[in-house]
């Protein structure tokens, strides 16, 4: 499978879960998400990960809830719990420490938190189903560079994960059991001081594997002159779009050329890297179908709100119970179909 | 083709040079050796031949390297790529990519080579180190031995003219370390490559080197023919301890030279009273020369019956039963993947065990003997203690003597306990270093300390000679024997054939999660050709394993 298709897969989904408020929707794109990670994921440690991207969902929702608490602003509605309000010294004008909790306010931190949280997971998916280094050398030849630096980044927390099971374990061997602010300490010092090293010997080994290897005397010119000018005609362009009284051509044009610019500077920065792919990912129908099922899973979502908005975010005053639009039951499906068993074998014989 | 010109290599904040002076030219097409102790700068040395040093460390570099005619200054590593391969000390660190394959064809995407050609090397490359099976499998769970042939294979499909390698067999198992070393020497033979290799564990590569760089502790090197630079220098396989006991000159340095020689010593040692079968024929329980006199009369301290691992589909333990009595040293040897990890690990109790029955007899007073994994770890430390692969994974202080207080504080042991023992152990750890600073025998003989401090009665130790040199080995091999006469039990995981030789007492062979061989370390050793250490092959059928036990039994002949 193309790892591409996958993160288009998870992009779309992104996508339609930000178009809508409805907790009803967003659990039945989660539902559908969780499930074909479960169907599709192969034995590889990126895989072993979604469980940690399950776990930072839960805790995105949980401090999404206790912020409100402590410092969110309290709408009016119903009362749940009644906290004195704590008063401020005037410099901190605006900011208002407790108060009284109103289910209104809260089921909007609740809702908030989770859409949140889903997006992470979506990402998180894309993370487990395709692995990111994979995904990588899809990237076009004058991005490699930096796509390998992000991708490193990216998958420095599953390593971090693993190496502080390993250190836990390690120290379990001398009796120390960790708890505590004490025991994170003991825990983190050795992580991180590990991960440092490691990426310090992961950069040399790179380097003398010929990674960001410029062919010698080939050097071009134009690259950076593009470059400038793509910058140019951005920050140029944008500001003609958003202030109304400069004139029109300042606008759209401008940065249609200064991406036209910063497109032929990849291709000629492209020209200047040397690098062949050793068995390069194809892009045939099982890979359409799945960034397919994404696609449209946004589409059908954009569509919904643009169309009829309501249905997509639940009344909160007066208070509602939340509805399942017929749409969003769809675009769940959709979203689903990557985990079938049919699509799967095809998905194999595409594969050989 | 390398060439140091006078180089002196300072590191920053460094009190000395690492490396003083250094020059010496290898030509193509030649194998050259890099030894010396730990920490003499063989790494640094390794490094600034590939550019790393000091490009990538940092670090001042005087004098002048050129590798194949670019001179490091004006090249970077990655400009060396091409004909430079490097091959690092931790195989698993300076890995890529995720997949087998796709790590063996990483060096090459970067070169810019063909896809045809990329596919043909990949596929030789894949038969040349036996890596077939493991195509497809994720990096992460290949074994050591594993990983460390995916290393060298990764660097051998780009074809580079030079090849610098830190140790590539120290987590091989001898007969793939022979394969790997004999698949170098096709390579320098028959394709004109040149390599630069430092390893510690002389007695497997000394025989294939033709040219030996023997850097002293303090950075100055010397180099020149084998047999000239090792007659008299600090590190040196058993092999050459022999030659020197002997009086052989020149130093013999492959097994068939030295056999050549041997005839008059053999037939000395033939009628000596030391090489009959030991006193207590029958009975492996401890060596001869590990003969100390025991506090009381060994008893069973450990006991597993059917002892069962697996790991999803692996099954790495199948019903292994062990019996371990006090005052025994064992070593467990067995091929890189065999399961000896896991073994240990479900006997110490914190790893998983899917079925079966450990129990490990307590400090004096505990009561009947208990599993260890049904226990609070602090509990457990004092019935059975394991230093693990990495040992510094145990380390999360930031000073020796925070370690050392904060091990007496947990045991409640007198305040200064463990560091008395770390004294024993070593010599020179200063009290205020940074844990991670220290050199591998030390840092080892620190988490030793610490495990030690409790007086578990079962020690257990996974590959603990990995990175050590001759000197910290024999102070290793002490401790263990020391701490086993004082009426615990030491079973130990190693592919060192030389150290099992010199510490152990009885061996356990593991293959395929079981245990094939049990026996004392004479028969298990001398009666296997890739077990048998060298002073053994050299003087077959004379029964002696180490040198030591041939100057105890050229002494009873006197």
């Amino acid at each position: 499978m193309h790892p591409l298709a996958w993160w288009v897969w998870a992009l779309g989904l992104a996508v339609a879960v930000t178009r809508t408020t409805n907790p009803a929707v967003i659990a039945l794109i989660l539902a559908s998400v969780v499930l074909v990670v479960l169907a599709r994921r192969e034995d590889a440690p990126s895989a072993r990960a979604f469980r940690g991207f399950l776990v930072l969902g839960g805790c995105i929702v949980a401090i999404r809830v206790l912020f409100y608490a402590v410092v969110g602003i309290k709408t009016p509605g119903v009362v749940l719990v009644d906290i004195p309000r704590v008063a401020l010294p005037s410099w901190a004008v605006g900011v208002e420490l407790f108060g009284p909790i109103t289910l209104t306010g809260l089921l909007v931190a609740l809702y908030g938190g989770l859409r949140l949280a889903t997006l992470v997971v979506c990402f998180g998916a894309a993370n487990a189903l395709a692995n990111p280094k994979r995904a990588l050398r899809s990237l076009p030849a004058s991005l490699h560079q930096i796509g390998t630096a992000i991708v490193i980044a990216v998958s420095v927390t599953p390593q971090l994960a693993t190496a502080a099971a390993g250190i836990r374990r390690a120290q379990r061997l001398r009796g120390h059991e960790p708890r505590g602010v004490r025991g994170l300490l003991s825990t983190a010092v050795p992580v991180l001081t590990d991960a440092l090293s490691r990426s310090l010997a992961l950069a040399s080994s790179m380097d003398s594997r010929g990674y960001a290897r410029p062919l010698t005397g080939r050097t071009d010119r134009r690259v950076s002159t593009l470059v400038v000018l793509a910058l140019v005609a951005a920050s140029m362009g944008t500001y003609g779009l958003l202030d109304g009284t400069s004139p029109r051509w300042l606008g759209v044009p401008v940065l249609v050329i200064g991406a036209a610019a910063a497109a032929t500077a990849s291709i000629l920065a492209g020209r200047q890297v040397r690098r062949t792919r050793y068995r390069p990912d194809r892009w045939g129908s099982p890979e359409l179908v799945v960034a397919g099922c994404g696609v449209v899973a946004a589409v059908l979502l954009v569509a919904a709100t643009a169309t009829d908005p309501a249905s997509l975010d639940p009344s909160l005053s007066p208070l509602g119970w939340p509805q399942v639009p017929p749409v969003a039951l769809l675009c769940a499906v959709v979203a689903a179909i990557p985990a079938t068993r049919v699509f799967r074998r095809s998905a194999a014989r595409g594969a050989a | 083709m390398i060439l140091f010109d006078h180089v002196t290599v300072t590191y920053p904040d460094a009190v000395r040079a690492a490396l003083t002076d250094v020059t010496f030219r290898v030509p193509e097409g030649e194998l050259c050796l890099v030894i010396g102790p730990t920490g003499a700068g063989k790494s640094t040395l390794l490094k600034a031949a590939c550019g790393l040093v000091p490009h990538f460390t940092g670090g001042l570099l005087e004098g002048r390297v050129v590798v194949e005619g670019r001179d490091t200054r004006d090249h970077p590593p990655r400009d060396l790529a091409d004909v430079v391969g490097v091959v690092v000390q931790d195989p698993a660190s300076g890995f890529v990519t995720d997949t087998v394959e796709e790590e063996l064809a990483y060096t090459m995407e970067q070169l810019g080579l063909a896809p045809s050609v990329m596919r043909t090397r990949v596929e030789e490359v894949l038969d040349l180190l036996g890596l077939a099976t493991l195509r497809g499998r994720p990096l992460a769970d290949l074994s050591g031995g594993e990983q460390q042939r995916v290393a060298i294979g990764s660097v051998l499909t780009s074809h580079p003219r030079i090849l610098v390698m830190d140790e590539p067999t120290s987590a091989l198992d001898p007969a793939a370390a022979e394969d790997v070393l004999a698949a170098l020497t096709r390579l320098v033979h028959d394709l004109g490559m040149t390599v630069l290799l430092a390893e510690h564990r002389l007695e497997r590569v000394v025989q294939y080197a033709d040219r030996v760089i023997s850097i002293a502790s303090d950075g100055t090197t010397v180099d020149g023919a084998p047999a000239a630079v090792l007659a008299d220098s600090v590190v040196a396989p058993p092999i050459v301890e022999l030659a020197r006991l002997a009086a052989w000159h020149p130093v013999p340095l492959s097994v068939r030279d030295a056999r050549r020689r041997a005839a008059p010593l053999r037939e000395r040692l033939v009628g000596s009273t030391a090489n009959r079968r030991p006193s207590v024929a029958g009975d492996h329980v401890v060596r001869e020369s590990a003969v100390t006199v025991l506090a009381a009369p060994p008893v069973t301290v450990l006991a597993a019956r059917d002892l069962h691992v697996r790991y999803g589909r692996t099954h790495a333990v199948r019903g292994v039963d062990l019996t371990l009595s006090s005052g025994q040293v064992v070593a467990l040897m067995g091929r890189n993947g065999s399961g000896k990890s896991s073994l240990l690990w479900a006997l110490q109790g914190s790893g998983p065990r899917t079925a079966g029955q450990v129990l490990i007899a307590g400090p004096p007073g505990a009561g009947p003997k208990a599993d260890p994994a049904s226990m609070r770890p602090r509990d457990a430390r004092l019935r059975v203690a394991l230093v693990p692969q990495n040992p510094q994974d145990l380390l999360y202080l930031d000073t020796v003597a925070a370690e050392c207080a904060a091990t007496d504080a947990q045991i409640g042991a007198a305040p200064g306990a463990t560091r008395t023992l770390l004294d024993g152990l070593t010599t020179g750890v200063p009290d205020h270093a940074h844990p991670r600073d220290l050199s591998e025998g030390q840092r080892l003989a620190l988490v030793l300390a610490i495990q030690l401090a409790a007086r578990p009665c079962v020690l257990l130790l996974d590959e603990p000679t990995r990175g050590l040199d001759y000197a910290a080995k024999r102070h290793l091999a002490a401790a263990l024997s020391r701490h086993a006469a004082a009426g615990a039990a030491v079973l130990l995981s190693s592919h060192d054939v030389e150290f099992v030789a010199e510490s152990a007492g009885r061996v356990l062979v593991m293959a395929d999660g079981e245990l094939v061989a049990d026996g004392g370390v004479r028969d298990i050793l001398v009666a296997s050709p890739t077990f048998a250490p060298q002073v053994a092959k050299i003087l077959h059928p004379v029964e002696l394993l180490t040198v030591d036990d041939v100057r105890r039994a050229l002494a009873a002949t006197r």
